[in-house]
């Protein structure tokens, strides 16, 4: 199997790394570049763990073949803080809105996009964004609801 | 929308503590919203090696070959294990409490029991290289008949799913093929009862559904030893496990885990660590070995199925007086925990409700089918989903709002539940008033007086003058034996290994116990406290109760049970134990 | 064709730890020389909270603020012996190892914040800040730092504490099943209100109203993440979930999430929960364990409010849609029960 070099944006910096055949952008992401904010769930485009943001929409990175995203800019929540947590991650941790967290990072992407999209949605819209990434342990309320109070935040702030 | 209802019980709570009781942020919430709390698989190891199993596609066959020479050869294979590489490659979970007989492969050597069982681990060095080396792994299975329900797995002739349990059934204390509950005397009380009513529930089997799947990797570490990332939910468990397969020294062995992405139960059957680092060991490189979401959800180990029957004899007034149980719990090809799920389960009956005559007969019962283990609510779940339908019908039944019914049977303190100890810090009356008066429903004024505090204890709190004990069930000629393992009279005989002998040497424990010495008519009577006179527990002695909660008396010579008498044996978990 | 509303109610207990073998758990809490503690365990937190709780019970029984302390879990290179997570024992079990240990290290702290204070060690007390004072006199006081630095280089102290906490080996009758199970229980009642689709036998949970007691809540809104997932939980056990939708046939089995359903953000209930604190006697300060006896109710709730809102019993989980309709068909249509 032949390795390929692979060029991207990552949270803002140039990267580079070569690929194997087949390899998705969820294991280039973590094994090549070291970013292991987004997850492995499931490997079938159902959990919504390993959800980045490609050219700012989110994606599944395990669904996405590495070479594809060349060129491209790539987010994750590995990159959405600096030196203050971003809103969206300050209501989580105020909220409640995680217990192993192991979706965390994924669920924040997708919310993320929302909110870049929409800064003042409704419940509905906010359950229609969040609605392809699964979560085990909260029940989602909490998640919608931090999800909705981060919105409030970010409205005020702009 | 969460309300705390300080009024309840405030008399017995200090509320004026400074961390206690305060909304302090979780200490692991940075690192989940940031994505840098460390779960085992956010660890990178320069030429990681994978791990894949090839798995049984049959629920029931025996192997009459293993050829690996194609995937050997297959492009970035490094080696391929089978059962005869594994040290000991027979294994009880429970064994670290000396509980149960070994009777699991890690890898199947002989025959397998349940569709998926792994025979073989190809280690490569990318997870699609390792998928590619199991497809060319050739297995000559030659099936053999299955048997899927659990009814039908113990009726005579039924196919023997489990070779340490010859009967499908798990060996209660080396005595019974069940586990017996005998409170009271349920059949002349449900004779006198005015009404009977019966039901059957079952629970199939539930997936844990973590979404970080379960796994490990293990790499050499320094000086011999190996250094393991787990996703497991009990550290030392599995680090015993491990080094019981391996044959190694604990020392050996550096465990690290503690942030896992959800668990649920589904965490705790160690099947992972012991073959990465088994890899480990054999390659000298890093391996990991993780179970993709297919394997998850139908080879990893889900809530085993229950099923349920339920027989209570009601009043008109509506107490119940008899509440008799048949419990089946599908265990699955081999024990893991369901054999303490039902431990559990029995000790649980029959509900939070004071019933003065309570029967249940529990089977942890072996079927071609995925081993069960532990989820949430583990032991409780399916039998609260039978008690509390049943206790739906029984409402209906005698023409009660089933909250009524709840508050009139709920138990208090001060009452003898039926596993033989005193009800204590009880608040069951107290949920139940809440509801009502969330739902809007006028209970009676009896019971919105009804209190946990009141009203228990007294004739309630007595132990039944009579209780009808059975041998219904009992095992003859069993073997070895402690609390945990078998215990009968008999020729002693070593726990069948398929294919080649365990590398450890026989526990010698197994070697003889004494037979079980019990006079039929104490049956139904507690073990003496410490330093009790003989007199105080007569046969159908109600009048002394045991101090509640104690722990009973430790088995030992002079205090009790013979079963539990013999050599000291040690669990690597619990240490010396006599038994 | 119509939608039926029904209500359900159901009411349990749990107990809370581990019946087999004897069931420890340990810790170790020591002292940095500025007085900021470490507390080391082999314990896991999967989400349910462990190094959050053991954090607040270290700082409790320590006398210091929850910000100097921090846990560290789980390497069995450093964490003494813990069971594990499972049988809703970790806040009980380690908790109680937890103060046990921290117990033993805050003697050690007084001890030198006494000789420094030149007083009697059993006339110090905490005040939760960061400070040792004489009891009723604070201003004859030394910080925790300087007491912890005193002990170190000083009078070479260990401020350290080691803890354990057993719950020994309740043996059980093979005759009568008599046993100390574990000591202490939790409880719940709940009332489900569902609605239930004649045509389609869908079940949508519309409204939960419910009460827990589970001993003294230590942090509420970590209790309070346990009630609302375990109840959803509950209600996709009750309806959804299943790797066998035909036991004991192991036809149509789930293999990914578009198969192996559970509900959505968009098919939540309303859920009101109130919490009731009866302490345990044994638990450390009262707790008990609420993280897996939140969904038991939920299961039979919901059954309960099918039957009452069609008059159909389906006494076999998951509850499916095809169940639903085949207890219809069987009775010729909905009965509505509606007791309320």
């Amino acid at each position: 199997m032949a390795l390929k070099p692979v060029a991207l944006t990552l949270n803002g910096s140039e990267r580079a790394a070569f690929t194997e055949d087949g390899e998705n952008l969820l294991d280039f992401l973590r094994r090549r570049l070291g970013d292991l904010s987004p997850k492995f769930g499931c490997g079938q485009g159902a959990c919504g763990a390993c959800t980045v943001l490609l050219d700012g929409a989110p994606v599944l990175a395990c669904l996405i073949l590495a070479e594809t995203a060349a060129g491209r800019r790539i987010e994750t929540a590995a990159g959405l803080a600096g030196a203050a947590l971003h809103p969206l991650q300050r209501a989580f941790v105020e909220g409640f809105a995680a217990q192993c967290g192991y979706c965390t990072p994924g669920m924040l992407m997708a919310a993320v996009a929302l909110l870049r999209a929409n800064p003042r949605p409704t419940r509905e819209e906010v359950v229609a964004a969040i609605g392809g990434n699964l979560c085990r342990c909260t029940g989602y309320e909490p998640i919608i609801a931090a999800v909705l109070d981060a919105a409030g935040h970010m409205e005020r702030r702009a | 929308m969460i309300e705390f209802r300080k009024e309840f019980f405030a008399d017995e709570r200090d509320d004026d503590l400074k961390e206690i009781g305060r909304p302090t942020i979780r200490q692991d919430i940075e690192g989940h919203v940031t994505g840098r709390s460390p779960f085992f698989d956010d660890h990178l190891f320069e030429g990681l090696l994978h791990v894949r199993c090839v798995r049984s596609p049959h629920h029931h066959a025996r192997i009459r070959r293993i050829d690996t020479t194609e995937a050997e050869r297959s492009p970035g294979v490094v080696r391929i294990l089978t059962g005869r590489d594994v040290p000991r490659n027979l294994n009880t979970l429970l064994s670290l409490l000396d509980f149960g007989i070994d009777d699991e492969p890690l890898l199947a050597e002989s025959r397998v029991a349940y569709m998926g069982e792994p025979v073989a681990a190809v280690i490569a060095t990318s997870e699609a290289r390792a998928r590619d080396g199991v497809a060319r792994v050739r297995v000559e299975w030659e099936e053999l008949p299955h048997v899927l329900d659990v009814e039908e797995a113990i009726r005579p002739g039924a196919p023997v799913v489990c070779e340490a349990y010859p009967t499908n059934r798990f060996i209660y204390h080396g005595r019974y093929d069940h586990q017996k509950l005998r409170f009271g005397d349920v059949e002349a009380a449900l004779r006198g009862a005015d009404h009977i009513v019966e039901g059957r529930y079952q629970m199939s089997p539930i997936e844990q559904a973590p979404i970080e799947t379960c796994g490990a990797i293990a790499a050499p570490e320094e000086n011999g030893r190996f250094v393991c990332y787990t996703s497991t939910q009990a550290l030392f468990f599995s680090l015993g496990t491990a080094a019981k397969m391996l044959q190694t020294p604990s020392s050996r062995l550096h465990f690290i885990g503690g942030t896992v992405g959800g668990g649920f139960g589904g965490k705790v059957d160690s099947l992972h660590e012991p073959l990465a680092i088994l890899a480990a060991m054999l390659t000298g490189r890093p391996c990991k070995y993780a179970f993709d979401r297919e394997e998850e959800m139908q080879v990893g180990a889900p809530r085993g199925a229950e099923r349920w029957y339920l027989t209570d004899g009601v009043m008109g007034d509506g107490r119940i007086v008899a509440r008799a149980f048949r419990g089946y719990f599908d265990s699955g090809a081999y024990t893991r925990l369901s054999s303490y799920a039902i431990i559990k389960a029995v000790g649980h009956l029959p509900g939070p409700y004071t019933i003065p005559n309570v029967a249940a007969d529990v089977y942890c019962v072996y079927t071609n089918r995925t081993p069960a283990t532990a989820m949430r609510g583990f032991g409780i779940t399916g039998v609260d989903f039978a008690i509390e339908a049943q206790m739906d019908k029984v409402a209906d039944r005698v023409g009660m709002h089933p909250l009524e019914l709840r508050i009139l049977n709920a138990y208090r303190d001060g009452d003898m539940k039926a596993h033989r100890r005193e009800a204590k810090g009880c608040a069951l009356v107290e949920c139940a008033q809440v509801v009502a008066e969330k739902a809007g429903i006028a209970l009676s004024a009896a019971a919105r007086a009804a209190s946990s505090r009141t009203g228990g204890g007294g004739e309630r709190g007595r132990l039944p003058a009579f209780t009808a004990t059975d041998g219904k069930g009992r095992v003859e000629g069993s073997t070895s034996g402690s609390y945990a393992r078998k215990s009968a009279p008999g020729p002693a005989r070593a726990a069948p290994a398929p294919g080649r002998p365990p590398a450890a040497p026989p526990a010698p424990a197994a070697a003889a116990a004494s037979p079980p010495a019990r006079r039929p008519d104490a049956a139904g009577a507690p073990p003496p406290p410490p330093g009790a006179p003989a007199a105080g527990r007569a046969a159908g002695g109600g009048s002394m109760p045991p101090p509640a909660a104690s722990p009973a008396p430790p088995p030992g010579p002079g205090t009790g049970d013979a079963a539990r008498r013999g050599a000291l044996r040690f669990s690597s978990l619990s240490g010396l134990r006599r038994r | 064709m119509a939608r039926h509303r029904g209500r359900g109610f159901a009411a349990i207990n749990y107990p809370i730890g581990m019946n087999l073998g004897g069931d420890p758990s340990q810790a170790l809490v020591h002292a940095n020389p500025d007085g900021k503690f470490t507390v080391a365990l082999s314990s896991i937190d999967l989400g349910q909270g462990m190094k959050s709780v053991t954090r607040q019970i270290a700082a409790e029984t320590l006398g210091v603020p929850v910000e100097d302390v921090w846990v560290d879990t789980a390497d069995s290179d450093t964490g003494p012996h813990c069971m594990g997570s499972f049988a809703s024992r970790g806040t009980h079990r380690v908790g109680n190892a937890v103060i046990a240990a921290a117990r033993e290290a805050r003697a050690v702290l007084l001890e030198a914040a006494a000789e420094e204070l030149e007083v009697d060690a059993g006339d110090l007390v905490t005040d939760g800040r960061g400070n040792i004072h004489v009891r009723g006199a604070p201003a004859r006081a030394i910080t925790t730092m300087a007491a912890a630095q005193a002990a170190q280089f000083r009078q070479g102290r260990t401020v350290s504490g080691r803890g354990i906490f057993l719950i020994p080996l309740s043996p059980v009758d093979p005759e009568t099943g008599e046993m100390t199970p574990v000591s202490c229980f939790a409880h719940a009642a709940m009332m489900v209100e569902v609605e239930v689709d004649d045509e389609t036998g869908e079940v949508g949970v519309t409204d939960m109203q419910s009460a827990y007691e589970v001993g003294r809540a230590l942090n509420p809104r970590l209790v309070g993440q346990q009630l609302t997932g375990g109840a959803w939980m509950g209600m996709s056990h009750a309806l959804w979930e299943t790797t066998e939708p035909f036991y004991p046939d192991r036809a149509h089995r789930p293999v990914d999430f578009s198969a192996y359903l559970m509900p959505g953000p968009g098919d939540l209930s309303s859920h009101h929960i109130s919490i009731l604190e009866r302490p345990a006697p044994d638990g450390p300060y009262g707790a008990k364990g609420p993280g897996e006896m939140c969904a038991n109710p939920v299961l039979p709730a919901v059954a309960n409010a099918i039957w009452d809102a069609v008059g159909v019993r389906v006494d076999d989980l998951p509850i499916t849609p095809e169940k639903v309709l085949r207890g219809l068909r069987a009775q010729g249509g909905a009965r509505p029960r509606r007791r309320g």
